[in-house]
């Protein structure tokens, strides 16, 4: 079993090589760099890593994933250090570190309000000390707390009070008579009887699941008819949700396979 | 209507036959690995990419109202693009981005780019390599379009932009003053744009742009978003999201629109039309699925009843 891991890891990289040395030299009908030939070929082994995992769990798939979250994460502090505190705080604070990051300083009175950023900031990097971790609490109740507070205001007035307000649909669109209405049926989209189905289902929708979730009165009679169709409403919701995460998973796979097909096997234009 | 006849034929008779293998061996009481499941979507998906299975679109209502938005405003309008995704949702995402940001440059619509994502910049990178260098040569950064970047923040840069654009934002990301930029003479903050945009699925996104910009602003919002978030945004429109594109049939549905309306951007890339085909075939094969799931459950179901 041992002697089967090294044979198959001797397989990768003969592979790995076989293909870089491929891409290199032209083999796929595209000139590439021997850079450009190593990332691909290196891009294309790391997607195979990943889906490796389909079959089973194994090392190529642990090594993928962790090269993902580690390249991840220095990415994203590397574009915050060089975006924020290079693009924002040291043209405002100091004439010589812009000179030395290359950025256009920003002359003005020093306003101290400056160091509150920075000493949060180093207090959060205090996570990596072992006895000065707790430090990093300061900083992170911060974000925790101003992310609240201003999310709190934002939701109340877009995700309540805006809701609400677009839940009050008129049931009765461009109302002319029966014998205008039946003239002048439709099944296009912005047609009266289109928008009356569709603000009518959001009325019954909206009704009957506030209901299903009201429990002070049992749900039985008109009322218990009433929180089944909720519940209904609630399946189908689910269900689309659904649907739209299959379609998402499907397209991820597409990109891939395209990828492999494309740019590392050339097999498509 | 489909556009490759031999392809399909191929493609469902491969798919029609294993999924009949799959039933019979069911009937037999044969347990199916998952494995087996995961070979059948990848054949459903590999094999209308390789025979080139496309088929044809009409914009549903939601995504043609941002193509009418954008087609109605003036020409020197200020539309502001928000890459907010990383190369995860990429796929579905950046043909969205690049139909999008041709669309303004067709219409000669001034663009201010910019990421609440860190992954988002080097997702603009790839638009702007693929729209706007490859097709639009003679568009001037700085005067047709400007790059404005990343900033850490989330909410915070929001919250900021909406009433001071260049406190947040005092250089572009070829460190170029604010003050320096053609484009930006006249804007103050997010107030002074036409059209904000974001293509995202996550958080910060397009939601963050609703509660934190549209809303107070009044700014028409719209969006471009990976499936998965989709279903929650559709809340929100029309009347806080003027338009949006959901997964990648939105965008398919949006180049298909562009590239009627449009002849001489008949022969761009068409990437969410492409990956319609395999998305088709796929689905027919999970829903399949299900359907061969439900009846050998209901058919044990009566077996065990009987005995």
């Amino acid at each position: 079993m041992k002697n089967l891991k090294w044979f198959v890891l001797a397989a990768v990289c003969i592979l790995f090589a076989v293909s870089w040395f491929a891409k290199a030299s032209g083999g796929d009908g595209v000139d590439n760099s021997v850079l450009d030939a190593f990332l691909v070929t290196l891009a294309a082994f790391l997607t195979l890593a990943i889906m490796s995992f389909l079959y089973q769990d194994n090392p190529y798939y642990k090594f993928a994933e962790h090269l993902f979250v580690g390249v991840s994460a220095a990415y994203w502090m590397c574009l915050g250090f060089w975006s924020t505190v290079v693009g924002n705080l040291f043209p405002r604070i100091s004439e010589g570190l812009s000179n030395f990051f290359l950025v256009p300083y920003q002359p003005g009175p020093l306003n101290f309000f400056f160091a509150i950023p920075i000493i949060l900031g180093i207090l959060l990097l205090m996570r990596l000390s072992p006895k000065g971790g707790w430090l990093s609490r300061w900083p992170l109740a911060f974000i925790v707390g101003t992310t609240a507070g201003l999310n709190f205001v934002r939701y109340l007035r877009s995700d309540f009070v805006k809701q609400i307000s677009s839940t009050f649909v008129p049931l009765v669109v461009d109302w002319q008579g029966f014998g205008h209405f039946f003239s002048n049926i439709s099944l296009t989209a912005g047609g009266p009887l289109v928008m009356m189905l569709t603000n009518l289902v959001i009325f019954i929708g909206v009704f009957c699941g506030i209901v299903y979730f009201f429990f002070s009165k049992e749900h039985t009679g008109v009322f218990g008819k009433a929180s089944r169709v909720g519940i209904w409403i609630l399946m189908i919701t689910f269900g689309a949700s659904f649907g739209y995460t299959v379609m998402g998973r499907i397209s991820l796979l597409v990109g891939r396979l395209t990828f492999l097909f494309t740019d590392w096997l050339g097999i498509i234009g | 209507m489909v556009h490759n006849n031999v392809g399909v034929i191929i493609t469902l008779l491969v798919i029609a036959g294993g999924l009949v293998w799959l039933l019979v061996r069911s009937f037999r009481g044969k347990e199916i690995d998952r494995r087996v499941i995961f070979l059948f979507i990848m054949v459903s998906v590999a094999a209308p990419l390789l025979a080139t299975i496309t088929f044809k679109f009409t914009a549903t209502p939601i995504v043609e109202a941002l193509y009418d938005k954008i087609e109605a405003l003036p020409e020197g309008s200020t539309v502001l693009l928000s890459f907010d995704f990383d190369p995860a949702m990429a796929p579905e995402v950046q043909p969205m981005a690049n139909v999008v940001t041709r669309h303004c440059l067709e219409k000669n619509i001034k663009i201010v780019f910019m990421c609440l994502w860190a992954t988002g910049q080097g997702q603009l990178e790839i638009t702007l390599d693929q729209v706007l260098r490859r097709d639009f040569a003679h568009k001037i950064d700085g005067v047709d379009y400007v790059n404005m970047g990343y900033k850490a923040g989330n909410e915070g840069v929001l919250n900021v932009i909406v009433t001071d654009f260049e406190k947040m934002f005092p250089t572009d990301v070829n460190t170029t003053p604010y003050g320096d930029i053609e484009i930006l003479q006249g804007v103050n903050s997010c107030k002074d744009m036409d059209l904000i945009v974001s293509f995202g699925g996550g958080r910060p996104g397009i939601k963050e742009w609703i509660l934190f910009v549209g809303d107070p602003t009044g700014v028409p919002s719209a969006g471009g978003v990976a499936a998965v978030v989709a279903p929650q945004l559709y809340p929100y429109y029309p009347r806080q999201l003027m338009g949006l594109l959901g997964g990648i049939k939105g965008a398919a549905e949006y180049e298909s629109h562009f590239r009627e309306r449009h002849p001489n951007h008949a022969d761009m890339d068409t990437p969410a039309i492409i990956m319609m085909g395999p998305q088709t075939i796929a689905h027919i094969v999970i829903i399949a699925f299900i359907i061969i799931g439900n009846v050998l459950f209901f058919m044990n179901r009566r077996r065990g009843a009987r005995s």
